[in-house]
């Protein structure tokens, strides 16, 4: 499966990581060879297999509806790098 | 051109349960920024969500209550995006599987008839915190409260075709889910928000336009406007021959216009994929049947039942049903007088003029149910006019206490007293002699007319209090003894 060098920026972008400009043709390369391998793994007939969402033959347990937890907002702001009036501080966005 | 307008609305509403739907924090409005943000909504390291029982039940009791297909297996997947207000760096919802699937919604239209939007499917999610961008030194502010409040997305098919098709949706959606206790359906502190997709085209084709979608409107009337707005802009743009641009829109209710949210640099791809920290959620037929069995009477239900048991008008039944307390009101008063044409229209009067006039919500209305049924009881049986009625009520909601004791304290009863009544009218008849001549020589129509001037006489010098109908009669036969002495 071929896969671009602009497919790969956008997903590093979605994804917020950052790549550096000499290392793009090796990343783009090595995410080929992954897509390849799953290339393979399409060849395998799934047509009567059910999508599995989970490999663990299990369910979801349920909690009751319960206020378990107490307000530990002085230690979590203790380890933020900004806060004021309660609220956590971040780099400004507009959306 | 004929354009037809196409729309469909996605609702996000909040769910009324005590805590998140993946974390014991509290989920109260209004409580001091983060002290109800734990460290699983705080997305602090090895932290794992685990899933509220009673959201997935009232996810359910909102499927039975739209007839809807209920998902027993159901998954959670990962809806990735990076937005300060979410620390995880994606929202946990339902993609493939959700837990209610397709289902229609019957809604009552002013007019009387109904009208059938089919629901797409509803899903489970957590709510993002909060952004705040007020001046914080050029940085923006979080508030992680909201971060994880359960949240059942509701999506419509695109079937609802103009602004009061909407509105009638949302009203009949509020009434629903505050029937079935699953939301308090508070749109101020943004319980219920709405986003609208709407697209135009050419009436009588079948090709879907381009649509675009206004995000997060919170109100009825925001609703109604952004719509009436969206399709003047969409109308215009296609009239000049031009193309609608899919995009995401932001109303501005202050200026009553749309607006477009600045376009991302990149367009949005939320990659969902199944979330591996929940297994998938499997209910079975007996817990579906037990909620079933718990559902309230629901507002269709209880709107039919309004015009079959009662004889109300569609529009009647649609008001008096609208709302939960209102309809057990309604039908308290009805218990307590017997009369249910009689009731509707003393709720719907005088009861709910007078909320609306003092701005008082019907759970804290001075005059409770029975006490209205009491007034009219003294209606029905004689003993007060409807027009003292309204004095009586008026004084109720004012405190002063029953109609019984109001009736007596104003020596308001109705004269019913023959007697007394007499003498009024023989005092009428003797002080306005010319009208009597004239009643004398009139035909049968005239004489009606006048024996009106007569009986209203009698009502001002009994202050309103005579029984209308014994004065009738009474004056008829006095004045036609007259007629035969002549």
């Amino acid at each position: 499966m071929a896969v671009e060098q602009d497919e790969i920026e956008r997903i590093a972008e979605l994804a917020r990581i950052r790549i550096a400009a000499g290392e793009m043709g090796q990343v783009t390369r090595r995410i080929a060879q992954i897509l390849h391998l799953v290339e393979q793994l399409q060849a395998v007939d799934t047509s009567t297999v059910e999508p599995m969402a989970n490999p663990l033959d299990a369910t979801g347990r349920l909690r009751p509806d319960a206020v378990t937890e107490d307000d530990c907002r002085t230690a979590f702001q203790a380890i933020a790098p900004a806060v004021e009036n309660g609220l956590y501080l971040v780099p400004k966005v507009i959306d | 051109m004929q354009w037809e307008t196409v729309i469909g609305l996605e609702v996000h509403l909040q769910l009324a349960t005590q805590s998140k739907i993946f974390s014991g924090s509290a989920t109260t409005f209004g409580a001091a920024p983060n002290t109800q943000a734990s460290a699983v909504d705080l997305a602090m390291p090895g932290m794992l969500p685990v899933l509220n029982e009673k959201a997935v039940r009232y996810a359910v009791m909102f499927g039975l209550g739209i007839g809807a297909e209920i998902g027993m297996r159901s998954v959670f997947d990962r809806k990735n995006y990076f937005y300060p207000d979410l620390p995880k760096g994606y929202q946990i919802s339902q993609f493939h599987d959700p837990i209610v699937g397709r289902g229609e919604f019957e809604i009552p239209l002013e007019d009387g008839t109904t009208r059938t939007i089919g629901i797409t499917r509803a899903h489970l999610e957590e709510d993002a915190g909060k952004s705040l961008h007020e001046d914080f030194h050029g940085q923006t502010g979080i508030d992680l409260n909201r971060a994880g409040t359960p949240l059942l997305e509701i999506v419509t098919e695109p079937e609802i075709r103009s602004a009061a098709e909407a509105v009638a949706y949302l009203k009949s959606l509020h009434s629903l889910v505050t029937y079935l206790g699953i939301s308090d359906g508070n749109m101020a502190q943004g319980s219920m928000r709405c986003d609208i997709n709407l697209s135009l085209r050419p009436a009588g084709t079948t090709e879907l336009g381009t649509r675009t979608e206004i995000k997060n409107v919170n109100s009825f009337r925001f609703v109604e406007k952004a719509i009436r707005h969206e399709i003047a802009r969409q109308t215009d743009i296609l009239e000049d021959g031009g193309r609608i641009v899919q995009e995401t829109r932001l109303y501005d209710a202050e200026r009553d216009e749309t607006r477009s949210m600045r376009s991302k640099e990149v367009a949005n791809d939320y990659r969902y994929f199944p979330e591996p920290d929940l297994l998938p959620v499997v209910i079975d037929a007996a817990y579906v049947a037990g909620i079933r069995a718990e559902l309230p009477e629901l507002p269709n239900a209880r709107r039919e039942r309004f015009v079959r048991q009662f004889g109300l008008s569609a529009y009647d039944a649609m008001v008096l049903s609208d709302n939960r307390e209102l309809a057990d009101y309604f039908e308290a008063v009805v218990d307590a007088c017997s009369d249910a044409k009689m009731a509707a229209n003393w709720v719907q009067v005088e009861l709910l003029g007078q909320l609306n006039r003092s701005e008082t919500a019907l759970t804290d209305s001075p005059v409770a149910a029975a006490d209205l049924g009491g007034l009219l009881q003294r209606i029905l049986d004689g003993s007060i006019s409807g027009k003292i009625a309204k004095q009586v009520f008026e004084a109720m909601w004012q405190g002063e206490g029953s109609a019984d004791a109001i009736i007596e304290a104003r020596s308001l009863k109705q004269v019913s007293d023959s007697g007394a009544l007499e003498a009024m009218v023989d005092e009428v008849i003797a002080a306005n002699p010319a009208q009597v001549e004239q009643y004398l020589a009139a035909d049968g129509a005239r004489r009606k007319k006048l024996l009106g001037f007569f009986v209203g006489q009698v009502m001002k010098s009994s202050r309103g209090q005579a029984n209308p109908p014994l004065v009738n009669q009474l004056l008829a036969a006095k004045l036609g003894e007259r007629n035969t002495d002549r």
